[in-house]
Formats: structure tokens, sequence, C-alpha cells
């Protein structure tokens, strides 16, 4: 169980400035199996989850100049790339998405906000587990695709107030370097 | 496109957990992508919702992946385009996704006159909700009406009041069925609105005659 803890941060750089099969290797064996898992999950068949685990993994290496470890964690962020291409393959509509807010060279994130935001992702992780079995169902249930907004309205009690205010504080000093 | 210190109206949190979950309309998803790119409290929010799809991701039982999938993807890598490194975002009125449907900025869009000045354009998206943007002119009213049905709303340009408060650029009025509401746009300038209601054939009937006409359903 050394998932929450591992930080790919180096393996994504890596692909990022170095075009690293290596890197790649070792976070496909990690996540790609866990992509599958989700997209089965999610209502896909076996066939169909294959070939779009494939092309998350290959999102993952061409849009790796786009992840910021002070806003998301590798698995955050490699969850929302699965996310889009399961709203795209299984429910075949568009996904409209908020403009980009990159970081280039000027702002590249600072590594005491990368770690924070590690560890308030570790802290959400743990408290997750320790809720209520039921609850942490109906989570699973929400992000498999099987609740509906109103129904997704009853899950209360989801640990994020320090996560959002970590994320705030990395918006702000991205829009100052921004400017 | 900083302006989010001024917005008061935010998403709720099941619509952004929702939208984070991928399992809103097209519509929606458009109002909320249109929003998050103007506010950054809801998309600090939204990427917190993110980080609790990443936790279940996660932990979700693995499924074995072919034993060619390592070769086959990096086929796909050298076989694909390069992902462009510009940010994709817009120095118009519009934000970024809300052009894409448009195609272009408030100059693009394609109004059809609904009477007494008042315009709209219905966006091309799935059918489970409708999105349309609402040209309303400085002064005016938007003809009273109920809703069956959640209806959400999104300032784009200019302002308007209602029974409930004033709403200005960015800010977005989460209606449902509860509210009668007769937005009334700023004497300054015209507002112009997004606005996404839930499947139109929940509407009929019950409407007055007037904001059938107006609401064209």
């Amino acid at each position: 169980m050394s998932n929450t803890t591992k930080d790919w941060t180096a393996q994504i750089y890596a692909i990022r400035d170095k075009q690293d099969q290596a890197a790649f290797a070792e976070l496909f064996a990690h996540f790609a199996p866990r992509v599958k898992g989700f997209l089965m999950k999610s209502g896909a068949d076996a066939s169909l989850a294959e070939e779009c685990t494939q092309e998350v993994m290959a999102t993952l290496w061409r849009k790796a100049h786009m992840f910021d470890p002070a806003r998301a964690s590798a698995a955050t962020w490699i969850y929302t790339i699965a996310r889009n291409r399961k709203i795209d393959a299984l429910r075949k509509q568009r996904r409209p998405e908020p403009e980009d807010l990159p970081w280039g060279p000027e702002a590249e994130p600072e590594q005491a906000d990368a770690i924070g935001l590690k560890q308030e992702t570790e802290q959400l992780a743990v408290a997750i587990k320790e809720l209520p079995e039921k609850q942490r169902r109906l989570i699973e249930q929400a992000y498999f695709g099987d609740l509906s907004h109103s129904e997704i309205a009853e899950i209360t009690g989801l640990p994020l107030g320090t996560i959002k205010s970590r994320i705030r504080l990395a918006l702000e000093r991205l829009r100052h370097a921004m400017k | 496109m900083n302006m989010t210190h001024t917005i008061k109206h935010h998403l709720t949190p099941e619509i952004l957990m929702a939208y984070s979950a991928g399992n809103l309309p097209e519509a929606f998803g458009l109002i909320v992508a249109t929003h998050v790119s103007m506010c950054d409290t809801c998309r600090a929010d939204l990427e917190s919702y993110d980080a609790v799809g990443g936790v279940v991701i996660d932990d979700a039982e693995t499924a074995e992946v072919s034993s060619d999938a390592f070769a086959a993807t990096m086929k796909l890598i050298s076989a694909g385009d390069a992902v462009p490194v510009s940010p994709r975002r817009s120095t118009g009125t519009l934000p970024s996704p809300l052009q894409d449907y448009v195609g272009g900025d408030l100059s693009a869009i394609n109004w059809k006159p609904l009477g007494m000045g008042v315009k709209q354009a219905v966006l091309p998206t799935s059918k489970a909700a409708t999105a349309r943007l609402l040209y309303i002119p400085a002064g005016a009213a938007v003809p009273d009406h109920g809703h069956n049905g959640t209806e959400m709303t999104l300032v784009l340009q200019g302002a308007f009041v209602d029974e409930e408060d004033r709403f200005a650029r960015g800010d977005v009025e989460v209606a449902n069925e509860d509210l009668e509401h007769t937005p009334i746009a700023d004497v300054g300038e015209d507002c112009i609105c997004l606005a996404v209601t839930d499947a139109p054939l929940k509407f009929n009937a019950f409407l007055p005659r007037l904001a059938q006409r107006f609401l064209r359903i």
C-alpha cells in the first residue's frame, strides 16, 4: 500500500524533459491497470477499457508539460485524463473544459507547494479510508458514474477544507506569476 | 481573465462534484467549465473534488492490461500529434470553453430575435439539457417564469437583478423549481448570459404564453 505515498513527479518530469521511456514504464506499470479497472467499473467492456487505457497513458506522455504538482497529485491528474476519455468513449458527448492555467519556466511551481499538496492528498486518502463503509461506497459510486447530481448532494462530510486552501494558494501564486 | 475577486455567486458543491465525476449533461458541463474559467474559488473546489477522484482511482481494483499494452501505447505516442504548448486562454468576453461552442467571441454569436430586443442563441449540446445564450437589452425584463427542474444562469456581460439579488459578470444563479423570478437587466449595459436548463420537455403548458414564446420550447 505505498501508492498514496509514492510521488511520481520525478517520472513525469523525466518524460517531459527527456522523453524517458523507463520512467514512463514505471508509471505505466502502476497506473495502466488502475485506469483499466476504473474504466471497467464505469461500464466499459474489457476491450474498450484496454483501448482507452492505452490512449489515456499516451495522453499522459503528450501532456506531461501540463502537470502541476502544486495543484494535483499524479493520480489526480491521471484521473482527470481517464475521466475525460470515459465521457468521450462511453457517454459519446463532448466534455467542455475550463481554460488552461499552465505554468511556464517563469512560474515553475514551488517545491514547498508541491510537498504541501502531496501531504494534503495523503491525508485526504487516509480520511476517505476512515469514513463509514456506506459513505465510502457512495463516493466510489459517484466517481464510477453511478450517481446523478441530486444523489451526489447526499454525500456529506468530505474532508476537503485543507486541500482546497492549498490549491487556492497555488492558484493565487500562478495568477501572480502570469501577470 | 482574472476577475475572480468580484464574483459573489458560485456553483454549488454537488454540481462541482458531479462535473468532477463526469456525471453532468453536456450543457451543465459547459456552464461549469465557463464559470470555473472565470472563478478561482470554484476552480480550487473543483480540483479538490478531482483529488477525491485521484484517491478513488489509486485505490480502484486493478484490471490486468494486455501483454503488448506498453508497446502499443508507445506506438500511439510516436504516431500522435504533439499537444500544443501554448495555453488555451481567451482574451475576449467569452471564456474559451464557450468560444469553442460559439466558434468565436461575441461577434460570432448567431442571435435569433425573440421580440422586445431580447435575443437568444441555442448552443449545440447533447439533448439531456439545453444551453442558450441570452441577450437582454439594458433595463429590459425577462418574462416572469418558473422552473420545472434546474436552471443555471451565468452572466457574461452587464448584470441583472431579480427578487434574489444582483448578478454581475462571472456570477451564476442556480434556480430550482421553487424560484419564481423576473430578472431585469441593469440599465448601464446590455446583458449577455449563458442559461442552462434541464430537458426542455419539462417545461410547457404551465408556463405563461409569453414565457413559452420567449423560451422557444
